[in-house]
């Protein structure tokens, strides 16, 4: 059955994550919320990466005892991914980071974090 | 009104939801390797002396995207600093001194998370591990740093000389690739040795402890401006 293979389910499981992260930043109202839903959307999109790269029944891509120098080609997931993903986790802390500290200047500008409060640019 | 908000939100969650099962409908697993990972997974080993295939592709294929990556999160340390920065002598820190049982184990505690960090940047080439896991434990053991001595007001010196040094080190490294192997950030201007053995790989784990320290050092500064906010935010 294909539903029931590792990728696919960790494939659906990003998509199912990338939903929630989109519905939280877009129907929440509290900054720090909003924050915490970039990151589900985040994770999701790591989950996603790391699934396309996955072949099935071959292992990770670090030659040692399971994989030998010369037929890597064959026993290897895909390292591409997974050296991307390795990228983005970083820019992922660096911009949640930047968000929270963006929302700390909102709040001492307004004492409030509700998205509502803050109509400067609304006429 | 709610019901107008409620269904435009209904209308775009379910056309993102339509686009993603159509997305998902039409993966199909792979069962091999696409022509760029198979030339990385034939030749890596070979040319850069990585036994893990990650590191390889990180530090040296792509090495200039771990030089932007860097330059990112210099960024990002950066603009936290300016963004929070107060005027100098109106900060006052009423901070509660912290427990014994707290200095104590993170007298034992510091030490041990230190060290662990610095095995999982220095093996980076050989084990599941690397630069940015290994700075991001060095800095989870500041974090242990603040928390116990939290009364004290800690130096930005130490770090933003860390952090500078490694950074302009990474960029000699990489500046001495072109002028003595084959092009900016190559691994090959240190002997490749044996391979598996922890000084292998030519410059990669110089390169990816270097990559450690400054990551250490860059999410270390802003966990420092995140908490010196705290008491100043008590007092308003």
């Amino acid at each position: 059955m294909k539903i029931f293979e590792l990728e696919n389910i960790s494939m659906a499981a990003g998509f199912l994550l990338l939903m929630v992260g989109i519905w939280g930043i877009i129907s929440q109202r509290n900054i720090i919320k909003m924050i915490i839903s970039f990151s589900i959307v985040d994770t999701s999109i790591h989950l996603l990466l790391v699934s396309i790269g996955y072949i099935r029944n071959r292992t990770a891509p670090i030659i040692g005892e399971g994989v030998t120098k010369t037929d890597a080609a064959t026993q290897i997931t895909d390292p591409v991914p997974q050296a991307l993903v390795l990228t983005a986790i970083v820019i992922g802390v660096g911009i949640t980071a930047l968000l929270l500290t963006y929302s700390l200047k909102l709040y001492r500008h307004n004492r409030s974090l509700e998205i509502n409060h803050f109509n400067s640019l609304k006429w | 009104m709610k019901i107008l908000r409620n269904s435009a939100l209904l209308l775009i969650v379910g056309f993102m939801a339509w686009m993603m099962i159509h997305l998902y409908g039409q993966y199909e697993s792979r069962d091999a390797l696409n022509p760029v990972a198979e030339y990385y997974a034939v030749n890596g080993p070979e040319e850069t002396g990585a036994a893990n295939l990650v590191t390889s592709i990180v530090v040296t294929y792509r090495g200039l995207d771990t030089l932007g990556e860097v330059t990112i999160l210099f960024l990002t340390a950066a603009i936290i600093g300016l963004l929070l920065r107060t005027e100098k002598g109106s900060r006052k820190k009423s901070v509660r001194e912290s427990s014994e049982f707290l200095s104590t184990a993170s007298g034992i505690l510091i030490p041990v998370i230190t060290l662990i960090g610095i095995y999982i940047f220095m093996n980076g080439h050989l084990t599941p591990g690397g630069g940015f896991q290994g700075g991001a434990v060095l800095a989870s053991s500041f974090i242990l740093v603040l928390l116990a001595i939290s009364n004290k007001r800690i130096g930005h010196r130490l770090l933003d000389y860390t952090e500078a040094i490694s950074g302009i080190s990474f960029i000699l490294l990489g500046i001495l690739g072109i002028l003595l192997a084959g092009g900016f950030l190559d691994n090959r201007i240190l002997p490749l040795g044996n391979f598996g053995t922890l000084f292998s790989a030519g410059a990669i784990p110089v390169i990816y402890s270097l990559i450690g320290l400054k990551v250490g050092a860059e999410l270390s500064n802003v966990i420092l401006e995140l908490n010196q906010i705290q008491g100043e935010e008590e007092e308003l």
